[in-house]
């Protein structure tokens, strides 16, 4: 074709110039919470929230860590609980249905696939959930309200990894370990699993987002803030500017002397960002699978 | 294999629909789901009885057009620009950055709107509106705005890699055979990529309306922090349905609005797809 150098157009540019800008647009409100976050106390009583503050300082964050964030970090950590123990039991449940499921040999598959389906049509909606809960199963204030309803199984997942395996994985493989006398769970276990390595990555990512980010079943379930995960505490301390002083007045003292002391509004702002850096420290490392499973999942619908 | 699975949406997904008769009932706490006395419709009276109940599924619906509406344009115009960004390291940076918003929580959102629109300490307010500050979550008539906004943000990246996954899947041939007939590029977006997009588009366009008598409850519950004055622009079925059962503790009215929205939920859904299924049987979900 043409051999002079490659010109730069000016249409290129003026793309980059807009992508540019949309991403700017996805970052500079970060940007609002980071620095705020480490802005001092003061400073921000006086200016507000600013993306260049006069004066900086990491106290919200000695604050939290040196102990007077007691409810803070155990959020955290319950955060971090219901994430592995959800993920782990959402990935095990979802590739012990959608195996079988991907198998022509199955009897009633229409059937079990259909079940699945219809999930995604029909819903009883949250007042039957509550109280069947609530009332059936008595899970109120308890860590297996933050795990168990609604986020365990997703039948979008499952048709996504039935499709995969059905699509990727040969039946011969499978006839021929089943020749060599393995049974169905290793067949699983040690033939399809590691071969499906990159969906089961992308519907881990989602599943650890879903889990790390979820606060709905929180606030319906939990009332006894010591089951509080980080997002329901950030819930918590944005509807009631009170729940942060009063809980750490019951461990200090009188709630008046504490309420002054507290950097609230800075405070605030770095339980945000702490919130935040789990999400944004594992992205970079499964952002090729979440965007394949966008592509897969979206695509096929 | 599956009975793990099979008990779980037996529990978690079927109960709850047969839990739907609820609606029907008075319901008595030491009774529970089952044998709480029916009342007929008269649940759904008094859900009719005020203002809310229109005003909810009017704002359900609504936001849910505009969000179709101009997400799928917003969409397919982005898709369209990453697909032509020369070059794969600089195509993959958009891909990831754009992504972000659509990572996190509802919940770190609504911390993001109030550091920009705090009545004291935000950052509009104390920077850009120094002189005239806008008591922004006492003021319904920007929230419309405030709330499409949001949600575009947040959901924008998530689309157009959707689209853009058809887009690079479009036989790459056609563009050879429009450059050599001497197309611009407008004119092979129009004539090969929007049209390829079609199935696409039909396919998300119908899951949203599958979805259309449902909101995201973070958005329309927790970044508008909850505001009284806000209710009238704020309040979907689903914010109704939270506050009816857990402020207000009203059974009646909140297991009638969410059994609307089950019922008129599956009725669009099959809908929809019939009427797709007699216009175009490819495109039909199922």
């Amino acid at each position: 074709m043409n051999k002079t150098k490659k010109k730069v157009r000016p249409g290129i540019i003026a793309i980059h110039i807009i992508m540019i800008i949309l991403c700017l647009l996805c970052i500079i409100p970060f940007l609002l919470i980071v620095i705020s976050s480490i802005t001092e106390e003061k400073t921000l009583l006086m200016n507000g929230y600013s993306f260049f503050p006069e004066k900086l300082s990491a106290y919200a964050y000695t604050y939290i860590l040196s102990g007077n964030g007691g409810k803070i970090l155990h959020g955290y950590a319950v955060s971090f609980g219901i994430t592995v123990v959800g993920t782990v039991l959402s990935i095990l449940m979802t590739l012990l249905y959608a195996y079988p499921l991907s198998r022509r040999d199955l009897p009633g598959r229409n059937i079990f696939a259909f079940f699945v389906f219809f999930t995604m049509l029909f819903r009883g909606g949250l007042v039957p959930s509550y109280m069947m809960w609530t009332q059936m199963f008595n899970i109120k204030n308890s860590y297996i309200a933050l795990i168990v309803p609604n986020l365990l199984m997703n039948a979008f997942y499952i048709i996504m990894m039935r499709t995969y395996f059905s699509s990727t994985i040969p039946n011969e493989l499978i006839e021929a370990a089943q020749i060599d006398g393995g049974s169905e769970m290793k067949i699983l276990w040690k033939i399809i699993t590691p071969l499906s390595k990159p969906m089961v990555a992308t519907l881990g990512f989602m599943t650890v987002l879903g889990y790390w980010n979820d606060w709905m079943n929180g606030l319906y379930y939990i009332t006894d803030a010591t089951y509080y995960s980080i997002q329901n505490i950030l819930n918590r301390m944005l509807l009631d500017i009170q729940f942060l002083s009063s809980a750490a007045a019951t461990q200090l003292g009188t709630a008046a002397d504490i309420a002054a002391n507290i950097p609230s509004t800075g405070v605030r702002m770095s339980v945000a960002v702490i919130g935040l850096i789990p999400i944004l420290i594992a992205y970079p490392f499964f952002q090729k699978y979440l965007i394949k499973g966008i592509m897969i999942g979206g695509v096929k619908g | 294999m599956m009975i793990p699975g099979t008990i779980y949406l037996i529990i978690n997904n079927y109960i709850p629909m047969a839990g739907l008769v609820l609606a029907f009932k008075k319901f008595n706490y030491q009774f529970g789901m089952w044998k709480s006395p029916w009342n007929g419709f008269s649940n759904f009276k008094f859900l009719f009885m005020g203002s809310d109940a229109f005003n909810m599924i009017r704002n359900t619906i609504v936001y849910n057009i505009v969000f179709i509406v101009l997400g799928t344009i917003l969409a397919i115009a982005v898709a369209i620009f990453l697909n032509a960004v020369p070059g794969n390291k600089s195509k993959k940076t958009y891909q990831t950055i754009i992504l972000i918003p659509y990572l996190i929580s509802i919940v770190i959102v609504s911390y993001i709107g109030f550091a920009f629109m705090s009545q004291e300490s935000g950052f509009i307010n104390n920077s850009l509106l120094k002189d005239n500050p806008v008591s922004w979550y006492t003021t319904p008539s920007v929230w419309p705005f405030i709330l499409v906004f949001i949600h575009l943000w947040k959901s924008f990246g998530y689309n157009s890699i959707i689209y853009y996954a058809t887009i690079i899947g479009i036989d790459p041939s056609l563009f050879e055979a429009a450059e050599i007939d001497g197309a611009s590029k407008w004119r092979q977006v129009l004539h090969i990529t929007l049209p390829s997009l079609k199935t696409t588009i039909i396919t998300l366009t119908l899951l949203s309306i599958g979805r259309i008598f449902y909101s995201d409850f973070g958005l329309f519950y927790q970044v508008p922090m909850n505001s009284g004055p806000l209710i009238d622009v704020t309040n979907t079925i689903d914010t109704y349905v939270y506050r009816a059962l857990l402020t207000l503790n009203d059974v009646g009215r909140s297991s009638a609005a969410g059994f609307l929205q089950s019922i008129l939920g599956f009725v669009i859904v099959w809908l929809t797809n019939f009427v797709v299924k007699k216009v175009d049987k490819e495109n039909a979900l199922f």
